[in-house]
């Protein structure tokens, strides 16, 4: 009893309610739905993080030892000062895509390498801000590693992102697909059985009037009882 | 144009100032926080933060879980993984599904 709406118990709010009920349960079918695509789309794209992740900290690993050993060698200034002008610059750009209305960054990047000179670019130097006299080759190799884990690491940053995104957005579905089919559509079902069953008892009680009426009617116009 | 930044102790974001992102050295979390929050405001997309420093820094971080910019993203220092990056996917999987379905034989 305690899950029926506050309403009269009349035809006119049973048939509001019933179309309440009709959109409450089409919004409960469509959400779920979009959960269902919602929850395929992410396991996807958070299996493709959790490789990515593995991957990354595995290359970012890599070139913090080789940098480690590269400042082990050299002093702190030097190390400093090889790395002090960049002379690779990265250039993000970032479009949004729409993943079920839910809106995700997409990021594309394109290098762009100050002063190169054709020897270098052509052995892949490119990225190296320093000449090779005074720093260790460790340094190199580190550079090297991170210079490869460029590509990956945007991509991480794009999926995971995204799986943050959509963890949300999956969380919000559900909570509305759950208050939908717990809580109103229940009520809103019981509301109309209490009503029908209010209706139908009214229903009786007139009827059981009209009989009483009609025999007290006959009553008098015959006058059954004296004549027994 | 969108610039990529990167948060951490001196010694392990160093290297990716050759490779053309831009680099912060942070002290403390406090300092990486002000940091963080600076990179926010102005045009940086991506921000990769060492777990070193990510780790006291988990509040100010989920407040940008749910923007579409900075992604934020945790990647280990010098000193090695931490494993807190791997367990924000984790958790991200059980925010979804409510169970941790990727997880489970690892």
């Amino acid at each position: 009893m305690d899950n029926i709406l506050n309403v009269n118990p009349t035809r006119m709010e049973m048939t509001k309610l019933k179309k309440r009920l009709a959109v409450a349960r089409r919004g409960h079918k469509l959400l779920k739905d979009k959960r269902d695509e919602l929850m395929k789309i992410f396991l996807d794209v958070v299996r493709r993080n959790k490789e990515l992740r593995e991957q990354v900290e595995e290359l970012l690993t890599k070139a913090h030892q080789s940098f480690l050993v590269a400042r082990a060698v050299m002093s702190v200034p030097v190390v400093e000062e090889a790395l002090m002008f960049p002379k690779q610059t990265v250039e993000l750009s970032v479009e949004t895509a729409n993943l079920m209305s839910v809106t995700v960054p997409r990021f594309s990047y394109a290098t762009a390498v100050a002063q190169t000179d054709d020897a270098d670019s052509a052995l892949g130097w490119d990225i190296f801000p320093y000449g090779f006299a005074t720093t260790s080759g460790d340094l190199d190799a580190s550079m090297q590693i991170l210079a490869s884990a460029l590509p990956l690491m945007l991509e991480l940053a794009e999926s995971e992102k995204t799986a943050q995104l959509l963890a949300e957005e999956i969380e919000k579905t559900r909570r509305r697909v759950n208050a939908l089919e717990h809580v109103l559509i229940p009520q809103l079902t019981e509301t109309i059985h209490y009503i029908t069953m209010k209706l139908e008892e009214n229903e009786r009680g007139n009827i059981t009037r009209l009989m009483k009426v009609k025999d007290m009617m006959l009553e008098q116009t015959y006058r059954y009882r004296e004549r027994m | 144009m969108y610039k990529i930044g990167v948060i951490g102790d001196q010694d392990s974001i160093l290297g990716f100032k050759a490779i053309g992102m831009s680099v912060f050295p942070a002290e403390g979390s406090e300092q990486a926080g002000a940091i963080l929050e600076q990179l926010a405001r102005e045009d940086y997309a991506v921000v990769y933060i060492t777990e070193q420093i990510a780790k006291d820094l988990a509040d100010v971080i989920d407040r940008y879980k749910d923007r579409l910019m900075p992604a934020i993203i945790l990647i280990p220092s010098n000193q090695g993984s931490l494993g807190i990056g791997m367990r924000n996917v984790q958790k991200s999987v059980e925010r979804a599904i409510g169970a941790d379905i990727l997880f489970r034989d690892a």
